[in-house]
């Protein structure tokens, strides 16, 4: 196996893009990834395109196909692939990319995700999401992506004594830092009281407990570690790339205050980089609803089983604190256009390993970790970078 | 030639639903949404109600207000998007109300909720050419909400009716000036019995854009800015909307108070800013300085500048009621009631 390097990202802002289509969305990530990473159409050797459900968002399938020809690929007749796994689409594009240069099989690869989320009314936005539990053994029983968090949510508060407060502090912090990023959905910081009082979804959560639907586009290009010096000072290695699945219905778990998946595949990332958790400066874990960053922070193993609400109150998981949790803003306030999200996560880590986050930069950052999580927990994908 | 308004009357049902009620079916929280909406009743019309019977109302409320002859009125125009027929026209049944057929050319205009103004439009055309003498405008609605969709808390019932007219006017159309692209934020296809919407698209894409390039042109064609106004109306499918665009173009709450009924009555739709045009002119004096501003979803806005003449004075307001009688006289009904007189529960045939 071979060393990878990002050599270059591009992120479109989150939000209501409404001006913008699907392909203008996937193109101006992707030129802005090519062009920060100074390499020219024709070296660029494959392509890996994170979506979730452009087929039910936008009625538009074979996007992979559509991104290539947009983007002049096409022209080169370079292999183009769609890749899903719900809310880790993106991730699991990144990991393709990743085996495709570590592999020696190509030396630069472009990874993107997209997703075009606001044409749809809300409720039929919502309904999609909901496509990533069990059709049929949660979904026709009337569960929907906001009411299995929920019933996570309130198991980890008669397990660990979570209080609510804890679990909306998350939303605080995410919205905190997402107010220092230009590209975030959400660029303001809000009160306790109002994730607190804010209208029910499923209780405990509210509205501000939950990730947005956005749209957006991130993108980034690898290249292999003996040749990113060429096109990069600063490049940002991969260090390990791990996956596992679960269950995909919540009720088949011995537990639901833990993601396994999440447990299994930071053991696999752990021994594969030889990195301890305690040496992470940063992370970009999966908050598409509040409680799910309280589970990915226990999981990772940065703070034992049920301490992580206390922990975010501290301010532990602030810029600045233990560990910088969520720096863009996280799902919740950077937004979560579903397909892109895994290579935005990677797009932040790498902007902070360069140094380059202005405001938000995490001081002395050397390695940061992506966590992207797709339905409750059934697929986990997690990333380790640092600076080469 | 000066044209303008000789003449008005409004209609309001006396019906009333809270937001609170309506939550209160659908497992909501209505107070919430009524807060949120800045909506604290809406209007609804009683069974034997429509556009057809809220316009010939609120026409014959004009008519009992001057001595213009109907028999010189050339022209009437009804603005709906709730026009009881999809073939057959609401305003030849409006012009035999008011005793001004059969010599008069009639139709039924639809541009979502400004219609009416449209139709205020193209009176005025008509009568600054000289085509006709006086001619009709009304904007009317009974308005579609889906049970359970977020539009149920708004979708009220009212309309206006304008005399326009060259002689005796009341308040001058200085000028109208109108601003139209093709943005679906709002639809109702033929045979649907409720419309569709865009949900957050039907805000700043769709009316924000279109009221403020609306206002900002209006007033740059008058050399006007907002201090020059004693009086705004805009748009108003909540209370929220309204405020939040006035705010931004710089007017203050003052100014859109009198023109501003949504919070008590609802979203009238097409009868919108005409209800709020006369709630201005029920208490507005010579000189006083009008600005209005419709927005139509699907989009477009017409915007209007007004100014009260001296003829005020002579004008029988007190012949027909007030906006803000209407708006007073209510009587709040529960949703039940509010389901049976909105067709809402399915009967056996032939006993509807």
């Amino acid at each position: 196996m071979r060393e990878v390097a990002i050599i270059g990202i591009g992120q479109t802002k989150f939000g209501e893009l409404w001006d913008l289509s699907f392909r203008e969305i996937g193109i101006q990530a992707g030129l802005a990834a090519v062009y920060d990473a100074n390499v020219a159409s024709e070296d660029i050797e494959a392509l890996y395109v994170g979506n979730m459900s452009a087929g039910r968002f936008i009625d538009q399938e074979h996007v992979a196909a559509l991104i290539a020809d947009y983007s002049g690929l096409a022209r080169d007749h370079v292999p183009a692939t769609r890749v899903e796994a719900a809310g880790a689409s993106g991730a699991i594009a990144i990991r393709q990319g990743y085996f495709d240069v570590a592999s020696g099989l190509h030396d630069i690869v472009v990874v993107g995700g997209a997703e075009k989320m606001t044409d749809l009314p809300d409720a039929a936005g919502a309904a999609i999401q909901d496509s990533a539990a069990d059709q049929q053994w949660e979904c026709v029983f009337g569960a929907t992506f906001p009411a299995l968090h929920a019933m996570i949510a309130r198991r980890h508060m008669l397990e660990f004594g979570t209080t609510r407060e804890q679990i909306a502090s998350v939303a605080v912090k995410n919205h905190k830092h997402g107010s220092l990023n230009p590209k975030a959905q959400f660029q303001k910081e809000i009160k306790l009281e109002t994730v607190l009082n804010s209208a029910k979804v499923a209780e405990p959560l509210t509205m501000f407990d939950c990730a947005p639907l956005s749209d957006g586009g991130a993108a980034v290009v690898m290249c292999a570690m003996e040749k990113a010096r060429k096109y990069t000072d600063s490049p940002v290695k991969i260090l390990a790339s791990s996956q596992s699945s679960d269950t995909l219905a919540l009720h088949h778990r011995r537990t639901i205050t833990s993601f396994q998946a999440t447990r299994e595949a930071m053991k696999k990332l752990t021994r594969r980089s030889g990195v301890e958790v305690s040496q992470i400066d940063l992370a970009e874990v999966h908050d598409d609803f509040t409680i799910s960053e309280l589970l990915a922070l226990e999981d990772i193993g940065f703070f034992k089983p049920g301490e992580a609400g206390k922990a975010t109150v501290d301010g532990q998981t602030q810029i600045g604190g233990r560990v910088a949790v969520n720096t863009s803003g996280g799902l919740k306030a950077r937004g979560d256009p579903i397909g892109a999200t895994g290579v935005a996560q990677i797009v932040e880590l790498v902007t902070q390993l360069r140094g380059e986050a202005g405001k938000r930069q995490v001081s002395d950052a050397k390695f940061g970790l992506a966590q992207s999580v797709g339905g409750t927990g059934s697929t986990v994908v997690m990333h380790l970078l640092g600076v080469a | 030639m000066d044209v303008g308004i000789v003449s008005y009357g409004a209609y309001i049902p006396r019906y009333r639903i809270a937001p609170k009620e309506i939550g209160r079916v659908w497992g909501s929280d209505g107070e919430a949404m009524g807060k949120n909406l800045m909506i604290f009743s809406k209007s609804v019309p009683s069974p034997d109600e429509d556009v057809i019977t809220i316009s010939v109302a609120a026409a014959r409320s004009m008519m009992k207000r001057t001595d213009v002859n109907p028999r010189d009125i050339g022209a009437l125009y009804v603005g709906s998007e709730s026009h009881p027929y999809a073939v057959k026209p609401t305003g030849s049944i409006v012009a035999e109300a008011i005793e001004a057929s059969p010599e008069i050319t009639v139709a039924d205009y639809e541009f979502a909720c400004k219609a009416g103004t449209a139709a205020i439009q193209t009176c005025m055309g008509l009568v600054g050419s000289g085509m006709v003498k006086y001619g009709v405008a009304i904007g009317a609605d009974t308005s579609q909400g889906a049970p359970g969709d977020a539009l149920e808390y708004s979708a009220s019932a009212g309309g206006a009716a304008f005399l326009i007219g060259s002689e005796k006017i009341i308040a001058k159309l200085n000028l109208t000036y109108s601003y139209t692209t093709d943005t679906p934020d709002f639809w109702r296809r033929e045979g649907q019995p409720y419309p569709s919407h865009g949900g957050r698209f039907t805000g700043e894409p769709a009316y924000f854009k279109h009221m403020t390039a609306c206002a900002l042109g209006t007033m740059k064609k008058a050399g006007t800015k907002p201090t020059d106004y004693k009086y705004a109306i805009f748009h108003q499918p909540n209370g929220k909307f309204p405020s939040r665009v006035a705010k931004q173009l710089g007017f203050t709450d003052e100014q859109i108070k009198t023109g501003l009924l949504t919070p008590y009555i609802g979203n009238t739709y097409s009868g919108a800013v005409p209800l709020g045009l006369s709630a201005v002119l029920d208490e507005a004096k010579p000189g006083d300085r009008i600005f209005a501003i419709a927005y139509g979803s699907g989009a477009g806005a017409d915007g209007f500048d007004i100014i009260v003449t001296n003829e005020i004075t002579n004008y029988k307001r007190e012949n027909a009621p007030s906006v803000k009688s209407m708006i007073d006289n209510n009587k709040f009904i529960d949703y039940a009631t509010y389901a049976k007189y909105r067709g809402k529960i399915r009967m056996k045939e032939g006993t509807e």
